[in-house]
């Protein structure tokens, strides 16, 4: 088990490889369709997510009517696949260190992986409760126009289980994973 | 179409009994202590005056929603817990499949939903004749809104043309409700959760299917099924389950291979080669080792259920739902004053 701590940095990241399982601790910004469209529009992020990890996840976030403060109460991942679009460009342009998200992505983002310096990390999917633990408070909210689950919540977490499984030399365990299946599907339709 | 829109306007449930009068339950949490009293005997017919909302019903269907959000039912649990056995120790695989354990049992002690993607909300009503339909819609959507409030349900039905979010869970489409008419008396409601990562990996197969060779039998669909698997890799939370359909048109496909879900996994296909055709799935999905989350492992399925409608002679569609690891489906049998007789699964 490895641990990355904040604040993040592109040497740190470039040192993990497929396969590890990380604990990160620290700040994660929550960041999906609605949030990717928009900043490849080029609209300007309402925060600086220079070495910033952007976590793909629409949470289920209760806000206390009395004291304001907003609660997190299941926060897995969503599908990352629908930012491959934007995810490379994001990268370059906002200088992220990283994404966290499910179901891997394409060879546009392990691109972009390998020639920004970033890493995806692939949390548990559905593990909305154990992830939700996790995190320790809702630091601030942007953007909450596009509604709560598309929203920026800027979140501090400990210890946040994710496993690499894009890294910043090219490699990709998705790929990986897709090639076998596949050599094992012929097979079984032989 | 198996959905009977036939409704009758009459209130026949208040001609049969005493009308109730059950304080709301606040909060379903712990707040207010849910107060039942029968206040007065209500002439049959009252109908002039619309009639009050069920709260006993609507009590009844949110803590429906509310279990089925937190609680997977005990066959998925126990095919989880045999599929974390299989993997090997120290893999990553292992690791996803305890961190699914853990959030299995986190979620149901804090009575939390399993997964924030709270999804498809599909309600499937048993009911005798004479249901009122239209009134029990009505109740279903205050049920959903009051869930969706108390966090049971994430604020999940989007405008398709304005991308505008309801808040609320209820809009055109939503929430999915199935109403099928049976002889029996009594009442059951079937719920199950459907994430948007899973919906996205189903597939519909029209056969023959040349890319694959899949012909109009039996090991055609064979052959497109484990297409499927093998398209949707990790990307719809599996290990997760088949529900499929062999025949009928399209969207009447698509609608009995969810029916399908509604079986236990833990049942046996009464048509013996279905029988013999699920197990042979799931044992052939494991070997293709895309595991879980698609990490590489051993268990990449955790069931698949299979049913059949008649086709036209032109067409033959294999249609497939994928339901993801956090298969999230409950049920309740309403009892003589609509409170929670029993669960179904």
């Amino acid at each position: 088990m490895k641990k990355l701590n904040y604040p993040f940095t592109h040497e740190q990241v470039k040192d993990l490889k497929v396969g590890d399982m990380v604990l990160i601790t620290g700040k994660l910004f929550t960041g999906r369709d609605a949030v990717h469209k928009r900043l490849h529009d080029g609209v300007k992020p309402p925060v600086d997510l220079t070495n910033q990890i952007i976590y793909h996840c629409g949470p289920v976030i209760l806000q206390d009517k009395k004291t304001k403060v907003y609660k997190v109460t299941a926060a897995g991942p969503t599908t990352s696949i629908r930012e491959e679009p934007y995810q490379a460009d994001v990268m370059k342009d906002y200088g992220i260190v990283g994404v966290i998200g499910k179901g891997g992505m394409g060879p546009k983002t392990l691109k972009g992986c390998k020639d920004y310096g970033c890493v995806y990390f692939h949390a548990i999917g559905g593990a909305a409760q154990v992830l939700a633990e996790k995190i320790d408070s809702v630091d601030a909210v942007h953007w909450l126009d596009l509604g709560s689950p598309e929203a920026i919540w800027e979140l501090s977490v400990t210890d946040f289980p994710v496993v690499v499984t894009m890294d910043a030399h090219g490699n990709s365990l998705h790929a990986d994973v897709q090639a076998s299946s596949e050599a094992a599907l012929k097979k079984a339709l032989e | 179409m198996a959905i009977k829109k036939k409704t009758n306007k009459k209130v026949l449930k208040s001609a049969k009994k005493p009308a109730l009068k059950v304080a709301a339950k606040k909060s379903a949490l712990n707040k207010k202590v849910v107060a039942k009293k029968i206040t007065k005997k209500a002439p049959a017919k009252i109908s002039k005056s619309a009639p009050k909302p069920d709260v006993s019903i609507i009590s009844s269907l949110i803590e429906l929603i509310k279990n089925t959000s937190a609680v997977l039912p005990d066959d998925v649990q126990k095919v989880i817990l045999e599929a974390l056995e299989r993997e090997e120790k120290n893999t990553t695989a292992e690791y996803a499949m305890n961190i699914i354990k853990a959030n299995i049992e986190l979620a149901k002690k804090k009575s939390q939903p399993l997964c924030q993607d709270t999804g498809t909300v599909l309600f499937y009503i048993s009911h005798p004749v004479g249901f009122d339909q239209i009134k029990f819609t009505s109740l279903i959507h205050k049920a959903v809104v009051k869930s969706t409030e108390l966090g049971y349900l994430r604020q999940n039905s989007v405008d398709s043309l304005t991308g505008e979010n309801s808040g609320m869970n209820v809009g055109p489409g939503h929430p999915s409700i199935h109403y099928h008419q049976h002889n029996k008396k009594l009442v059951e409601i079937r719920l199950m959760l459907k994430g948007g990562g899973c919906e996205n990996v189903g597939a519909q197969y029209s056969l023959p299917h040349t890319p694959l060779d899949a012909g109009r039998d039996l090991d055609g669909v064979r052959k497109v099924i484990l297409d499927a698997v093998f398209r949707a890799q990790g990307r719809g939370c599996g290990p997760g389950v088949l529900g499929i359909c062999i025949g009928a048109d399209r969207g009447a496909g698509y609608i009995e291979s969810k029916e399908q879900l509604l079986r236990r996994l833990d049942d046996t296909n009464s048509v013996p080669e279905l029988a013999i055709l699920e197990k042979e799935i799931v044992e052939t999905s494991n070997k293709l080792g895309i595991g879980p989350m698609g990490f590489g492992g051993k268990t990449t399925l955790l069931g698949c259920k299979i049913g059949v409608l008649n086709r036209l002679p032109a067409s033959f569609f294999v249609s497939i739902s994928y339901m993801c690891w956090a298969y999230r489906r409950q049920g309740i049998e309403l009892g003589e004053k609509n409170q929670i007789k029993k669960w179904l699964y």
